[in-house]
This record gives structure tokens, C-alpha cells and sequence, in this order.
């Protein structure tokens, strides 16, 4: 079937389940009520403290073909998926689900566990590294659905992906399994994508190498609905949980994109009281908040709110009274870890406050603008951050295409060319996110605007920013790199890409 | 004519070294490229182009490619040929 | 006229930013064959910097190529160069009007027919080179602009450069005198610490509150720092439309003389205006406030 961006996807995808293909950004409506895990009660005096994973495994019981779930704050750093992943192979459990909001390379293990047959799925929002590279290849016979943010959440929360375990690595909790994410050495700041997972799986498992005593204080989860405490060494490598600062870019033409996308922004007339924003947190994204702060000092304005994945130049803004809150899903740097622990104004919300599409409104719905990146972009404006120029996944929507959806003006930035590479395509190798959604690519050699958005791109014309048909920014790149032919790829589904309502955008094929 | 190398392993450069054959041997041309997908026959075809403008008809042409554009691949290959021409050139 | 506000300079060996040198927005830039390239590699980046001239987007900037010195084979280069069409040659180390004839004759020798005259930029950073400015800027028609190097100038003279440059003043008047002289283009030195944008732009501001009409850049980010500071203002295009205004006015009269702000408009002040005028009409610049 072709669904509503011109996809071709397949009528049924093994090992998937019914194929909904996507219909539009906001054209899918819920029709489903939630399920809740069954009601559990503990008597005073029992306690939920328990030595080591195994025995946690041996009480739920684990059994074959069950789905455990856990967050991905740990980033890089991450100990506690590569344990419990070890553990079952130990005690010789099979076919395991997976869903783990983001694989880095640091869960390179579970390439051998795919190999043995103790993981046989995995549902997540972003993969890179030997994972990623596996599952390309072809390493799992069930594709890995691939969900944003937004998109997980309401799966969770709405029955669609069904967590039997949710192992939470916490690092901090108290023996009753109050857990939060700011103290202990592998403190990440925000637990946001942990949230769902909590209220929702079966049994929650919390994991951690650093026990306060009764009652935790802060309390981002609560004592009321974990099952057992599990005290491990280390959870993670504080060294690649968050960076010490998140540097921006020195590179000239990212600088010279983050830039322009300043002035768009400015010229969008977005510099006001009240403005909020959300950016990526590296490259041309996290430049642009660099050059708005300017921006904003020199027109004399406070914003509203910045939101997503917080770094230390947003705190600075909030510390400067550039902002006057910080909705934070997820830190990636210790200013944001000590942020959150101390300024009231900065606040720590679930997966599904910001980005669920499935609820009586998330924070993307309030942005004014967002930032995103792109590996590729087509002339309708879809974006691809799934897989790399050569097929290869590299990435997921993270929360791009909520994000995407939410905001009043979304810009994508990205160099026309990467080395030799064009960024525009005419259609994109996978889409993540829909075009309807994207409105402006800014590129170091000029500036797109979707059809769509006719006042936006006359506002821009107006403020003499160089604007241009996406397909002249495209002749311009084939003209410099010669067209480039395109990939061969294989017919085997390696990864179902689902939007943020649970419809099939399109399928990650295998490479050849 | 001597074994002669031009360009650098940066991005969007090419490192290309042009290996002189016995005459009657031909044009070999090796390419590893990070857009070998995309590129490669433009690459092969560039290179051959250059070859032939030269007048060089037997050599050995070994290039590690970073993203070059053709104007580029074309610059590095002529240094490496002025290089082999120039007795002892770098290798 | 040619503006140059900003001239920046762009490393001949580097395939990457060569292809990307023409996104900046610089009035000009100067494809380097000289100090930013090793000596092992200058016949490599001759080739790059012909291909990119003929092949790469440089927008609207200026294309300026700085050879080496006639005594490092700056021969080869300009041999090399000229058929690709850059705009202006930059000779650094200038030292004698002997030179630059030496090498406008080159450039004339290498030049296509009908091709447009590429121009030469002197790039002062000797003291003999100082001392000659002037008849260096009126060696040869093709001489269009001066342009001061003071890290090289300030090692020559035994000196301590400085962010505040007070060492090389002088040297920046007289380059501003010999260029103004002769009626050509003057550009300041480079302010090498690229990450200080503060610095650069009080140092932009000074240079052309001394008469400097654009200045060397190092560095990408420089760019838009050294146009805020070298543009007209808001108020100068004002002041100019009122001083043309009141001129007219004044021959309309059949008078000789008028004034505006209570000054007397003699021939430099309305030069000068006309300049501004002139500038803000090619930069796109609005009407200013009166």
C-alpha cells in the first residue's frame, strides 16, 4: 500500500502485527482505552531490597518471550542494559523483547545475544553503533520497530507495546524504591523517558548503585509502583552518561547555518516576550541557541520556556532570565544535572508530558520553534534521520517528528553538501517525519521554505534572507557533487518506522 | 616516471597515488571511497577522463577518496602526475 | 568601485574549505598560496586553487589570489593562475615599485586575450615595503588597493605586536596616506585571535576611524563583525544625503559655498559623502535617517 506520503509499505510485515499506514500528522485518531498492570499490595515490614539481578529474574519469574523495557539516560554510559541482558543469558532465557528507548554503542553485547537467540526483538527510538549496524545487516528475523519519543510513550501507555519488566536504572533510591536521577555518581538529571515504563509495565525493577536512606528526597518515581530494589556497583560510566560541558561547534559553515537560522527566526518575527524553543544537542542545532541568546539580549526579551534535551547553555539562559522555565525530558551535561537539582524554575516532566500525541496536550504542542537535524530531506520536505547515506541506521526519530509536529515554525538545519554528499533528495532513503510538518531548511547556501508556509517565506524574502526553491538548492548541490546514483538494498524488512500515533511512516530495508 | 602521491585523507579530499606501468599495460584504477555507493563511477570516470587529457596511457592509479569533488580529484591526480614526472616525487 | 570590506583568507591546500569559501558572504576572498601552505605542497595547491577558480561558487565576493613571492616562485604561480580568471593578484612582501612592473608585466604575458586585467593588491609588511607605499600604490595602473601585514611588519621592525597596536600606528597612516595619495583601496591587518569577536570588532572600528576602507580576515566568523564595522551607518547616509542635498541646493543658488552641522563643505567633505553614497548604493543599503 502507499500511505499518505507516498511510501510504498508493505500490506502485512511479519512479526509486526496490523499495518496502519500513516495518514497525515494529526489524521489518526485514538480508539482504545488504557490498560493498567494488575493491582499488587505489599504488607509493612516486607521489603522489596533483593541481591542482584538474578534474583530479581528468579521472583518475577522471566520467562521466554517476555518484553523488558528501560530508559536510556545512561546514554553511553549505560551498565545496567548490558547486565540484565548478561543475566538471562545465564539463566537461559530466550526470544526476549527489547524496548529500550535508545541503543548507543556502548549495548554493542546484545549483537551476541541476536547471535544466541536470547533477544529476538527490539523496539526502540534511536540505534547507533554495532547494534544498529547489526540489525542493518539483517541480524534479527522481527523487524525492530522504531518509534519516537512521543510515539513510545504512547504505546506504553495505551497497550500497544506491553512491558512485562521495566528495569530502571535509578541512580539514586531508598530501599522502598522512591528513585530519582539527580544524585549518586552516574546522576543524569531528568528520568523523563522512564515515566511511562513506571506506571505501566507489569513489574518495575529498579537498579541502582546508590541507596539513600528512607525517604528519598527529590522523588521523580514513586515507591508505589516498584516491585524490587536491586543494588548493583556501577550502573554506568559517569564519563559517558553526560559531558562535562557541551562545547558548540567551531566548524565555520556550521556557524554560518546556525546563523541564518537565527535571522530566520528573527525574521519570522519570533524575538518577543514569551518566545520558547527547543534545539538539538550538538552541531549547527545547539549553535543556534547561541546566536538567539544574542538575539534576544539585544532586543531586550524574555522567553517563556526552552524544552527537550537540556544542556548548559540553556541553563545559562535561564540563569541569565533569558527564559523563565526549562522543561526538561532528559539532561546531557552536568550544568543540567545541577540545574535540575537546585532551580525550582526547571522542571523534570515524563516522556508523555513532552512529546505524546495520545494526551490532552504535550509541551511540543507549545513550542514556538524547534531545531532539527537531518541526514537527508526530500523536495516534499520529509526529513530521514534513520538511516545514513548508505542505507545503514545511524539514528531514529527521537523526538524529531514530535518535535516536528508540535511546533509553530520548524527548521531543519543542515549543510547542502556533507563532503561530497547532497542533502537533498527526491525522496528520501526512509522518512521519519512527514513533510507537512517541516517548514523551513536552512542550508549554508540558501534557504527553503515549504510551499505550505506562503506568509513565512514572504516574511523571510522581506527580512532579504536568500530564499529559494528547494529544488533550485538541490540543482545547486548536483551541479557541485554530480547526482549521485542510488543505493541498492535488499527486500527483507529490518525496521518498521512508526509515527508518533502508531501508523507506519515506512520500512527500513536491509543493505545488501 | 616514479611512484608520485597527492592529497590528504581530510574530508572532502583524496589521497591519490599514481603508480607508473610498463608500457602496453593500461590504465588500472583502484578506488576506496566514503561515497563509493553513490560516487564510484563518477570517481572511475574522472580519473580516466584526466588519464587520457594527460596522454598517460599505462599506469597504475591507487586513490583513497574522503568525499572529493571532481575539480578536486582532478587537481590532486595532476599534482600526482607533475610529481612522478619530476623524478622522485613524494610517495 | 570595488568594495572590500572584508577580505578573507582561505587556506590554498584545502579542497574542503575552498569549496566552501564562496558561503561567508566575504566582499572578497584570497585564495592563499603563500604562508598557509607548506613548502612541500605549494605545486599542489596551485593546482587546487586554478581548479577551484574555474569550478567553484564564490557568490558574489571578489577572487583574489595571494602568490608567493617573485623570489619563491611566484613566477609559476601567476603562470599558473592568470588563465583561471582570479580578479586581483595579492603580492605579499611588496618592497618596490620595480616589483609590482615586474609583475604586472607577468600577468599581462599570462593573460588570454580579452580576458579582464587582473588587478594587483600590495600587501605592505616590510619596513622598505612601508617606506615605498607610495610609489608602490602608483607603480602600475593595475595597482588597486593596499593592504597591511602587521604581523610580518612588526617582526621586521624588532617590535611587540599587540591587540591595541599602538606599535603600528604609524604604519597604518602611512599606508592610509600613500593609499589615499594615489586614490586607491587601503585594508587593514588581520586581527589574529580569532576567537575574540570583541577584539575584532574594536579593532574594526579603529581601522576605519583611521581611514582603513575594509580589513584582512582569518577567520569565517570575522566576516560579519568586520562588515557591521566597516558599513555605513544609519546616521552617515543621512549626513551624506543632507551634504548632497545642500549642494545642490547651493549651485542651484549660484552659490559656491554652503555648510550643513555648521561645518563648511569643501571638496574633501563632499568626496566623501559622495563615497558613502556610493557605498551604501552598492551594499543595498536604506536611506538614512536625517
Amino acid at each position: 500500500m502507499i500511505n499518505a506520503i507516498g511510501r510504498e509499505i508493505p500490506d502485512a510485515i511479519d512479526n509486526y502485527g496490523a499495518v496502519k499506514p500513516f495518514d497525515g500528522a494529526f489524521s489518526t485518531l485514538p480508539d482504545m482505552q488504557r490498560k493498567a498492570p494488575a493491582v499488587k499490595t505489599i504488607r509493612p515490614g516486607q521489603s522489596k531490597l533483593i541481591n542482584g539481578l538474578e534474583e530479581a529474574f528468579l521472583r518475577i519469574p522471566v520467562k521466554d518471550g517476555m518484553t523488558l523495557s528501560f530508559h536510556h539516560h545512561l546514554r553511553n554510559g549505560d551498565a545496567v542494559v548490558n547486565e540484565v541482558l548478561a543475566t538471562a543469558a545465564k539463566l537461559g532465557i530466550k526470544n526476549l523483547k527489547v524496548a529500550l528507548s535508545s541503543v548507543f554503542p556502548i549495548h554493542a553485547p546484545m549483537v551476541e545475544h541476536f547471535k544466541s537467540g536470547v533477544v529476538t526483538g527490539l523496539d526502540t527510538n534511536y540505534m547507533s553503533g554495532p547494534v544498529a549496524d547489526a540489525v542493518s545487516r539483517g541480524a534479527l528475523a522481527q523487524p525492530v520497530i522504531l518509534r519516537s519519543h512521543g510515539g513510545r510513550a504512547r504505546a506504553v501507555e495505551c497497550g500497544q507495546l506491553k512491558v512485562d519488566v521495566a528495569f530502571i536504572a535509578a541512580p539514586a533510591a531508598d530501599k522502598c524504591g522512591n528513585l530519582n536521577g539527580v544524585s549518586g555518581p552516574a546522576a543524569c538529571g531528568s528520568l523523563g523517558y522512564a515515566f511511562p515504563d513506571a506506571e505501566y509495565a507489569e513489574h518495575v525493577v529498579a537498579v541502582t548503585d546508590h541507596l539513600e536512606p528512607y525517604p528519598l528526597s527529590p522523588i521523580s518515581i514513586e515507591q508505589t509502583r516498584v516491585d524490587y530494589v536491586v543494588k548493583i556497583d556501577k550502573i554506568g560510566d559517569p564519563k559517558g552518561i553526560v559531558s562535562g560541558t557541551t562545547r558548540i561547534t567551531k566548524d565555520p559553515v556550521q556557524l554560518k547555518i546556525a546563523d541564518m537560522a537565527a535571522k530566520v527566526i528573527k525574521a519570522a518575527g519570533l524575538i518577543r516576550e514569551g518566545f520558547s524553543f527547543q534545539t538539538g544537542a550538538g552541531g549547527a542545532s545547539l549553535a543556534v541557541a547561541h546566536y538567539v541568546r544574542q538575539m534576544m539580549k539585544s532586543a531586550d526579551v524574555t522567553g517563556s520556556f526552552v524544552l527537550g534535551g537540556i544542556t548548559g547553555h540553556l541553563v545559562s539562559m535561564l540563569e541569565e532570565g533569558l527564559f523563565k522555565k526549562i522543561i526538561d525530558v532528559q539532561g546531557f551535561d552536568l550544568d543540567a544535572v545541577r540545574s535540575i537539582t537546585s532551580n525550582p524554575d526547571h522542571l523534570e516532566v515524563s516522556a508523555s508530558f513532552y512529546a505524546n500525541p495520545y494526551n490532552l496536550g504535550c509541551a511540543v504542542n507549545q513550542l514556538d520553534c524547534v531545531i532539527l537535524g537531518a541526514t537527508e530531506i526530500d523536495t516534499d520536505f520529509n526529513v530521514n534521520v534513520v538511516t545514513g547515506s548508505n542505507g545503514v541506521i545511524m539514528g531514529g526519530s527521537g523526538g524529531h517528528c514530535d518535535a516536528a509536529a508540535g511546533a509553530g515554525i520548524t527548521i531543519v538545519v543542515a549543510n547542502l553538501l556533507r563532503a561530497r554528499l547532497p542533502i537533498i533528495m527526491d525522496r528520501v532513503l526512509t522518512a521519519t517525519t512527514p513533510g507537512e510538518t517541516i517548514d523551513v531548511l536552512v542550508t549554508e547556501r540558501g534557504i527553503a521554505v515549504n510551499p505550505r508556509r506562503a506568509e513565512l517565506r514572504a516574511q523571510l524574502e522581506a527580512a532579504g534572507l536568500p530564499v529559494m526553491d528547494i529544488t533550485e538548492l538541490k540543482a545547486i548541490a548536483e551541479k557541485m557533487a554530480g547526482v549521485p546514483k542510488s543505493i541498492p538494498l535488499g527486500d527483507k524488512v529490518v525496521a518498521v518506522v512508526e509515527y508518533r500515533d502508531g501508523t507506519v511512516l515506512d520500512v527500513v530495508r536491509q543493505v545488501m | 616516471m616514479k611512484t608520485a602521491q597527492a592529497g590528504t585523507l581530510e574530508s572532502s579530499d583524496i589521497l591519490i597515488t599514481v603508480v607508473p606501468q610498463e608500457a602496453g599495460s593500461g590504465i588500472r584504477i583502484e578506488i576506496d571511497s566514503i561515497v563509493s555507493l553513490q560516487y564510484g563511477e563518477a570517481i572511475q570516470a574522472v580519473i580516466a577522463d584526466t588519464l587520457a587529457e594527460a596522454g598517460v596511457a599505462d599506469m597504475l592509479v591507487k586513490a583513497m577518496d574522503r568525499g572529493a569533488l571532481d575539480c578536486t580529484i582532478k587537481a590532486r591526480l595532476m599534482t600526482a602526475l607533475d610529481r612522478a614526472r619530476a623524478n622522485g616525487g613524494n610517495v | 568601485m570595488t568594495i572590500r570590506r572584508s577580505m578573507l583568507f582561505i587556506p590554498g591546500n584545502n579542497p574542503g574549505m575552498l569549496q566552501n569559501g564562496g558561503v561567508f558572504g566575504a566582499d572578497s576572498v584570497i585564495l592563499d598560496l603563500e604562508d598557509a601552505v607548506a613548502p612541500t605542497e605549494k605545486d599542489a595547491a596551485r593546482r587546487l586553487v586554478s581548479m577551484a577558480l574555474i569550478h567553484a561558487d564564490f557568490g558574489k565576493s571578489e577572487k583574489v589570489v595571494r602568490i608567493n613571492p617573485l623570489d619563491c616562485n611566484g613566477s609559476v604561480d601567476i603562470a599558473a593562475i592568470v588563465p583561471c580568471r582570479p580578479d586581483a593578484i595579492l603580492l605579499p612582501k611588496a618592497q618596490t615599485a620595480a616589483e609590482i612592473r615586474d609583475v604586472a608585466a607577468q600577468i599581462a604575458a599570462a593573460e588570454a586575450e580579452g580576458q579582464e586585467p587582473v588587478k594587483i593588491i600590495a600587501l605592505i609588511e616590510t619596513p622598505r615595503g612601508l617606506a615605498n607605499a607610495l610609489e608602490i600604490a602608483e607603480a602600475h595602473p593595475r595597482v588597486v588597493g593596499l593592504a597591511l601585514g602587521a604581523e610580518d611588519y612588526t617582526a621586521g621592525l624588532g617590535a611587540t605586536r599587540s591587540k591595541e597596536g599602538g606599535e603600528i600606528l604609524t604604519a597604518r597612516m602611512l599606508l592610509v596616506n600613500a593609499a589615499s595619495a594615489a586614490g586607491i583601496d587601503v585594508i587593514d591587518t588581520p586581527f589574529t585571535d580569532a576567537a575574540d569577536d570583541e577584539g575584532v570588532a574594536e579593532d574594526s572600528v579603529l581601522a576605519r576611524k583611521l581611514g582603513f576602507k575594509g580589513k584582512l580576515a582569518i577567520n569565517p566568523r570575522q566576516v560579519d563583525v568586520i562588515h557591521e564595522a566597516f558599513s555605513p551607518s544609519s546616521k552617515e547616509i543621512g549626513w551624506a544625503e543632507r551634504v548632497i542635498e545642500a549642494l545642490a541646493q547651493a549651485e542651484a543658488q549660484g552659490s559656491g559655498v554652503c555648510s550643513v552641522d555648521g561645518k563648511m563643505v569643501d571638496a574633501p567633505i563632499a568626496n566623501r559623502a559622495r563615497r558613502t553614497l556610493e557605498v551604501a548604493k552598492i551594499l543595498g543599503l536604506k536611506m538614512g535617517d536625517k
